[in-house]
């Protein structure tokens, strides 16, 4: 899975029937300490994420493998909503504070 | 398969169904002079390993054979803890 941060939403009213009802997010790929890859993806959310909400995306046949997913055109989906990343011993993110500063600073 | 070092851990509460009850790793993929390559990714450790450890991944598809990885949406699971990487002098 990757991590994405969710930066916006695809509001489509014409597209295939068994995705009616479904949410597509626009997320962008991020490393454990919040730096941007640049990459965007429309992914599947059932489980009610928002913007500005850290994730973890499931991608290729893996997106199909919920009950609410499984007959559906989907390659990417929203399998979980992080509280917490700890990365070499120390918490990179937390829901409430967000990404923590690195020596490293942001990458672009 | 892929060569990772564990790097972390990812803790999510809201998360799809399927996946109750799993540990997710952030594993750092390794290159041919077992070098950071590439970002992190988010693997489903099936094995306990801990962070530091050098690991083995496999990807969706054929990992479906691995035990929690199956009929589950995991695209990336930690299958075992590599004891030793035997490199040839280049």
């Amino acid at each position: 899975m990757i991590i994405g941060r969710v930066i916006g939403r695809a509001v489509s009213t014409r597209k295939d029937e068994k995705l009616l009802g479904t949410k597509l997010l626009l997320v962008e790929e991020v490393n454990p300490q919040g730096a941007g890859s640049g990459d965007m993806a429309v992914v599947a959310d059932h489980l009610g994420a928002g913007p500005g909400d850290v994730v973890l995306v499931a991608q290729g046949s893996a997106a199909r493998f919920t009950a609410q997913t499984k007959e559906q055109p989907v390659d990417a989906l929203v399998v979980g909503i992080v509280d917490t990343i700890r990365v070499n011993g120390r918490s990179a993110f937390t829901s409430a504070g967000g990404f923590a500063p690195n020596d490293k600073g942001a990458r672009p | 398969m892929r060569l990772a070092r564990v790097v972390g851990l990812a803790i999510a509460s809201p998360k799809a169904a399927e996946l109750e009850g799993v540990r997710f790793a952030v594993v750092q993929p390794l290159g041919a002079g077992l070098e950071d390559r590439g970002r992190p990714l988010v693997a489903v450790d099936t094995v306990g390993a801990g962070e530091g450890q050098t690991v083995f991944t496999v990807a969706a598809g054929p990992g479906r054979a691995a035990r929690g990885m199956a009929d589950r949406p995991v695209d990336l699971a930690v299958i075992g803890i590599v004891d030793e990487a035997l490199m040839e002098d280049r």
